[in-house]
């Protein structure tokens, strides 16, 4: 096989010296992670390796020499090199060399056998970019839905091992070539050290800022989970609120975020990352939205425009209620029954109305105080619209239950009594439909209740058709609302960023270039990183939402809405917490 | 050494397919596709404007015009961009793996990269996934230098 020997693209121009690397015999690859320079103590630089080796569990060694002429071609130097092969005996042996004028270099590798007989083996060059490899984060393709990029301690495969092998050989990069140590070595931080001023800042800052946080959240919480709140109006009222729902969210966001330990793992990191951005982006449209608000008296404006729009939907009601008592559609009603419920529907909306009319002074008050709740975020500012709109609509929501439930008596009575006319019964021990014998006079009342229920059918079910259209309106809106919500809760906007600024950080796999070639001259290649689709990013850091989706499928929903059973679109939200 | 051969893809249009060997155990195969005829082009935006300029005679909306130009501009370059393939090339070395590169005509470049651990074999499929849809004699030229290739890793990867 073609021994394959990756070298870094920073030591192309270093000085002649040792090369220090990892060997990967499995697949016959040589990993070259830094050059050592002239003049060194053998022992010393061994004494280097096992250090780094005991720090890092990274087997480097000296692979080979590096050559780089500047000058006319030294012979002397070409006999000091193979000599090195005799003090820091590796299988195999590899002798790079660059010459001055071509680009082409030349390369060896000699295996000793214990026959004594060297026999020399094809090299092929491939070029990496150190810096971006040790920064870079492998997602393996095949990983299975559970296990989480980046945590996998087994990497399987040959790329995963290079990978691994830069990035936990950091050690190595402590020292460069003009530090006063006994080994000078060439590699990536050459250059001198990289380090960023404010960064160092923010690390030292972290510290207290973070314990201070997690202090007040957890004061917070601790307030929040006081036994006050589960007495039994507070608490009912809470389970139905979206705001308190997503405040809760926030605070445990927020506890993340500033808690004491640090991040075990990248993925970690990248969550409190993402968790944090996510915040901030609301804070800051919350904000904005706020300064909105409160510019050229917007408050005022919506709350003298709240009560006569509240009033229109009331009209527009009572004027469905009118054309549903008489002939809707051309359709026959029951003359009585039709009175009856008309008349319960409108009695009900003009006490809503008085309702809405009593409370008209304070309403400008209240929207100005609840305004002020946008600062806590726009996703707080939004569930707040969702709860308003869930109160305005609040005698739809009645309608809707009175219409279900008498439409869902209606039905089952219907369904009973259809088996008794039949000679039917219902055996609830059993579980299943069996004959029975009914009396005569059981019968007589069973088929003339069967009669007036099948002849009021058309009515119940229209009024119950035209009150779950409503319902079914207000919750479509609401849904909206939520899904924007569950939107700024769960995207990921810190790796999206990364993916945009910094793609090598995030790393599908690798490409390879071929290089300008010259026959009889070993291959060259370039070895890039090949960045993470953004539809992968989003699918592996996505946040976890509240969690207010729809259980049910559209089947059971038409199920349900056939046979008047209630529809609560957004219950059990607790159990999709992760 | 290179190599450049013309076929014809399934619906009857030219293809060419360009061999480089740059090593006995490296080796690449690019296919390209015609690029994006004028005529075409001048044909599609013509329709679209014809309709715009029809709907603005009925509604006398001149918003319907600009909506045109703007639909005009982003769906070419959302085509130019994520639909028209200009060349795909599979590049083939032993012991390290086969990388596939799609280019685009707006010159972004989709790559992948399969280890060799992970190729058992090289077959040919139905060629539905490579939007060149070349013809079987090209499929067979590709099939039978990818088997020599992976014929030879295997014996020298059996090989002490």
């Amino acid at each position: 096989m073609v021994l394959k020997a990756f070298f870094p693209t920073c030591c192309a121009s270093a000085d002649s010296g040792l090369l220090v690397g990892r060997w990967i015999p499995e697949q016959n690859s040589a990993v070259i992670l830094a050059v050592a320079h002239f003049p060194f103590i053998p022992i010393q630089v061994k004494e280097l390796l096992a250090q780094v080796h005991k720090a890092s569990q990274v087997q480097v060694a000296v692979l080979g020499t590096w050559c780089h002429r500047r000058q006319e071609p030294e012979e002397s130097l070409g006999h000091f090199l193979e000599g090195l092969g005799a003090i820091f005996s590796h299988d195999p042996w590899l002798q790079l060399c660059r010459e001055r004028g071509t680009r082409f270099w030349s390369c060896k590798a000699t295996y000793h056998q214990l026959q004594g007989t060297p026999t020399e083996d094809q090299v092929m060059l491939i070029f990496y970019d150190q810096r971006k490899l040790l920064l870079s984060w492998l997602h393996p393709p095949t990983a299975l839905p559970d296990c989480q990029a980046g945590e996998t301690t087994a990497s399987t495969g040959g790329l995963a091992d290079i990978f691994d092998t830069v990035a936990h050989s950091e050690v190595l990069f402590r020292n460069d070539q003009f530090d006063e140590g006994p080994v000078r070595l060439s590699h990536w931080q050459s250059e001198g050290m990289e380090a960023s001023i404010l960064v160092e800042l923010a690390k030292q800052a972290s510290g207290p800022v973070c314990l201070l946080m997690a202090s007040l959240l957890s004061l917070l919480s601790a307030a929040s989970a006081c036994r006050l709140w589960k007495l039994w109006p507070l608490a009912f009222i809470r389970s139905k609120l979206s705001t308190c729902e997503q405040l809760q969210h926030r605070l445990k966001h927020l506890s993340f975020i500033f808690s004491t330990q640090k991040a075990q793992s990248p993925m970690q990191l990248m969550r409190k990352a993402n968790m944090l951005v996510s915040v901030l982006l609301d804070v800051a449209l919350g904000l904005l939205l706020l300064s909105w608000l409160h510019s050229n008296n917007r408050i005022g404006q919506l709350a003298n425009a709240l009560v006569p729009v509240a009033d229109r939907v009331a009209e527009e009601l009572q004027h469905l209620l009118q054309w549903l008592m008489g002939a809707p559609a051309g359709l026959k009603m029951n003359r009585a029954l039709d009175q009856v419920l008309g008349r319960f529907f409108l009695y009900h909306i003009h006490l809503w109305i008085s309702y809405i009319h009593l409370m008209s002074p304070f309403i400008e008050h209240i929207l100005w105080h609840v305004g002020l709740s946008a600062c806590l975020g726009l996703t707080v500012a939004l569930s707040i619209l969702s709860d308003i709109i869930a109160l305005l609509t609040f005698h739809i929501y009645c309608f809707y239950v009175y219409g279900a439930r008498l439409y869902c008596l209606k039905i089952y009575g219907l369904s009973s009594l259809w088996r008794l006319f039949r000679g039917k019964k219902w055996n609830v021990l059993r579980q299943r439909v069996d004959s029975c014998s009914y009396d005569l006079d059981q019968l007589f009342i069973g088929t003339l209740l069967f009669t007036i229920l099948v002849f009021l059918l058309p009515t119940t079910a229209l009024y119950y058709l035209v009150f779950t259209l409503l319902r079914l309106l207000v919750i479509t809106v609401q849904g909206l609302i939520h899904l924007l919500v569950d939107l700024i809760n769960s995207l990921p906007l810190y790796s999206l960023g990364l993916r945009l600024c910094r793609p090598y950080r995030l790393a599908a796999g690798v490409k390879f270039r071929v290089l300008e070639q010259e026959a009889g001259r070993p291959l060259r290649l370039l070895m890039q990183i090949n960045p993470l689709p953004y539809s992968h990013v989003v699918h592996t850091y996505r946040l976890p939402s509240c969690g207010c989706h729809p259980k049910h499928s559209w089947g059971s929903l038409c199920r349900k809405l056939f046979f008047g059973e209630l529809i609560y679109p957004w219950r059990q939200r607790e159990d999709k917490q992760d | 050494m290179e190599e450049e051969k013309s076929f014809s893809d399934i619906c009857g249009g030219r293809l060419a397919l360009r061999r480089r060997y740059y090593s006995p155990y490296c080796r690449e195969f690019g296919l390209s596709s015609p690029r994006l005829s004028l005529r075409s082009l001048t044909a599609v935006t013509c329709a679209v404007w014809l309709v715009a300029y029809g709907l603005f005679t009925l509604c006398e909306n001149s918003m319907i015009l600009s909506a045109a130009i703007f639909i005009t501009i982003i769906g070419l370059l959302g085509y130019l961009h994520f639909v028209k393939i200009d060349q795909e090339t599979l590049l083939i070395i032993d012991s390290l793996g086969i990388q596939m590169t799609s280019s685009y005509a707006s010159g972004k470049e989709s790559t992948t990269f399969i280890e060799m651990d992970k190729v058992k074999d090289v077959i040919i499929n139905e060629a539905i996934y490579m939007s060149a849809k070349p013809r079987l004699d090209c499929l067979i030229e590709v099939y039978r230098s990818c088997q020599e290739i992976l014929a030879h890793q295997k014996a020298t990867s059996t090989s002490p």
